[in-house]
């Protein structure tokens, strides 16, 4: 399964926000969107995931779901979005209890997922117990839980301190070596989008249209010994921001 | 390092204050303090008995209730009416505030309906009660259940509203059906803004169970409180009162213990 954005526009009364996108996004890949703030990265990913309408143009899924795959589009978010009331491991089985299963297997699943992020000791805790870095794992295990084929992650390392972001992200970079998932990953960390994409969007600022795509082709895991070569397209992708998200700063907010 | 010019000395402290810390023994001791005072004016004739018993007296007026096994009906009746009209008050509440808390209609429709009748003192519909339900139960029970319903309407979609729509989002992103998203993301959401308003309804209740019990009614706390009033019996009055004040005091105690169960996700 695949996804393509066919010529996205979309915009809020007056205010246009994102203009004539057209993208492939391929599985088995990390796909970044990077930006300056206010371009519509967070618009486009809501767009992507069918959480909003486009005014024009549309998001076509090529091929099938795999079978098994519970919620094809899965989001993670930068506030994590946990229910607060429920413990990880009820956080979990929301997302599982409207599906019928076979008794037992929603255990299963919990049980999986939670061993796959190392939460299994977390399980009866609430998110006021949690960091923000185990809260956000507890948001990816949910993800996991439902055997996403794409997931659509909002900078999801944005609320989180350095330190517990630079843990993270290896996490993420162990997991999409294991598990090969597909995902568009959202963000404004240049950093990060070197470390994890496989292919680098580049939007301009608002009205968001993309400015140029970039690929990397170091496989993920080895990225950590080749810091030159991820730096120098750190500094090119800077290069290609720094005017948009200069001037998207000196613009007045109105909403 | 040079050597510091002129006197030396450290700098003051000026933070602390304003945390107002439990004192375990201060409250009993004050309220001690208070009816002692009371017992002891009395006592000297300071307090005329005509104008406030002394609570020794307002004490045997209370033994005596007992003795005669008549607090157990006064009780009995009122609480009754207590529970009967504030339960589906505030269940009907509810269901009206998590209506206009999720459709567009019903809050167009109702929300202004509500904001109309809350603010009326519903101790002044009470006559109108009278003819419509009759002068027994029905007019009591009719005026507590009104009194309920309106805050409880509000403090419940005031709770639907400010539900985070993050977590709405989110339910909705995971596929999750339209009446799982209410009932595990929306009504536990709404939860710390309606229990709450537990609380003022319950006293609001009280309020209006000792009005109603005003008129036409055999047993029932405020009955008693008014038969002593007519007979200038401020003993019994006074006894009367402090019975009030143990409900209110139960009732509080009880949501609060609600709370801390239902809430406890909270800190």
């Amino acid at each position: 399964m695949e996804l393509r954005l066919d010529d996205l526009h979309h915009g809020y009364g007056e205010v246009e926000v994102l203009r004539g996108i057209d993208l492939e996004i391929p599985s088995g890949r990390i796909v970044c969107i990077v930006g300056p703030s206010g371009c519509g990265k967070s618009t486009l990913l809501r767009l992507i995931g069918g959480l909003e309408l486009p005014n024009r143009g549309g998001v076509i899924q090529i091929g099938e779901a795999p079978s098994g795959s519970l919620n094809p589009l899965t989001y993670i978010f930068q506030d994590f979005a946990l229910l607060p009331w429920r413990t990880v491991e009820g956080n979990v089985r929301l997302v599982l209890e409207d599906h019928d299963f076979a008794r037992g297997e929603i255990e299963r699943i919990v049980d999986d997922v939670l061993s796959r992020t190392r939460l299994s000791e977390f399980r009866d805790a609430f998110p006021r117990q949690l960091s923000g870095g185990m809260k956000q794992r507890v948001a990816i295990a949910r993800a996991l839980s439902v055997s996403p084929a794409f997931l659509l992650m909002d900078e999801p390392l944005s609320a989180l301190d350095a330190q517990t972001r630079e843990l993270l992200l290896d996490d993420l970079i162990d997991l999409w070596t294991r598990e090969r998932f597909s995902a568009v990953y959202i963000t404004h960390n240049l950093q990060e989008a070197v470390r994890l994409g496989h292919r680098i969007v580049i939007l301009s600022r608002r009205p968001g249209a993309i400015r140029e795509i970039l690929e990397i082709d170091l496989p993920l895991d080895a990225r950590a010994g080749h810091a030159p070569e991820l730096e120098s397209h750190r500094q090119h992708l800077w290069r290609l921001l720094r005017d948009e998200a200069q001037a998207a700063e000196m613009e007045l907010v109105d909403d | 390092m040079t050597e510091p010019v002129g006197k030396s000395h450290p700098v003051a402290f000026r933070g602390g204050g304003f945390m107002p810390r439990p004192r375990g023994a201060v409250g009993p001791l004050v309220f001690l303090a208070v009816v002692g005072i009371w017992e002891a004016g009395s006592r000297t004739g300071l307090i005329p008995p005509l104008i406030l018993p002394a609570p020794s007296e307002a004490l045997a007026a209370l033994a005596h209730l007992v003795e005669t096994g008549l607090l157990w009906k006064h009780l009995g009746a009122s609480l009754q009416r207590l529970l009967v009209g504030w339960t589906v008050g505030t269940v009907l509440g509810i269901a009206v505030g998590v209506s206009i808390g999720l459709f567009s209609l019903a809050r167009a429709g109702l929300a202004p309906v509500v904001a109309a009748i809350f603010p009326i003192p519903k101790i002044a519909l009470l006559p109108l009660f009278v003819i419509w339900f009759g002068i027994g139960e029905g007019s009591k029970i009719a005026t507590i259940l009104f009194g309920t319903f309106f805050p409880t309407v509000i403090a419940t979609y005031g709770g639907v509203d400010n539900v985070d729509r993050s977590l709405i989002r989110m339910g909705q992103s995971f596929g999750l059906a339209w009446s799982s998203i209410v009932r595990k993301i929306i009504l536990p959401g709404a939860l710390p803004a309606i229990l709450p308003g537990f609380r003022i309804s319950a006293a609001i209740a009280i309020v209006l169970l000792v009005a109603a019990e005003m008129i036409g009614a055999e047993f029932g706390v405020g009955a008693y409180i008014l038969l002593a009033g007519n007979l200038m019996a401020t003993d019994e009055l006074v006894a009367g009162v402090a019975i009030l004040s143990v409900i209110g005091l139960t009732v509080n105690w009880l949501i609060a213990r609600a709370e801390r169960f239902l809430l406890r996700w909270r800190l």
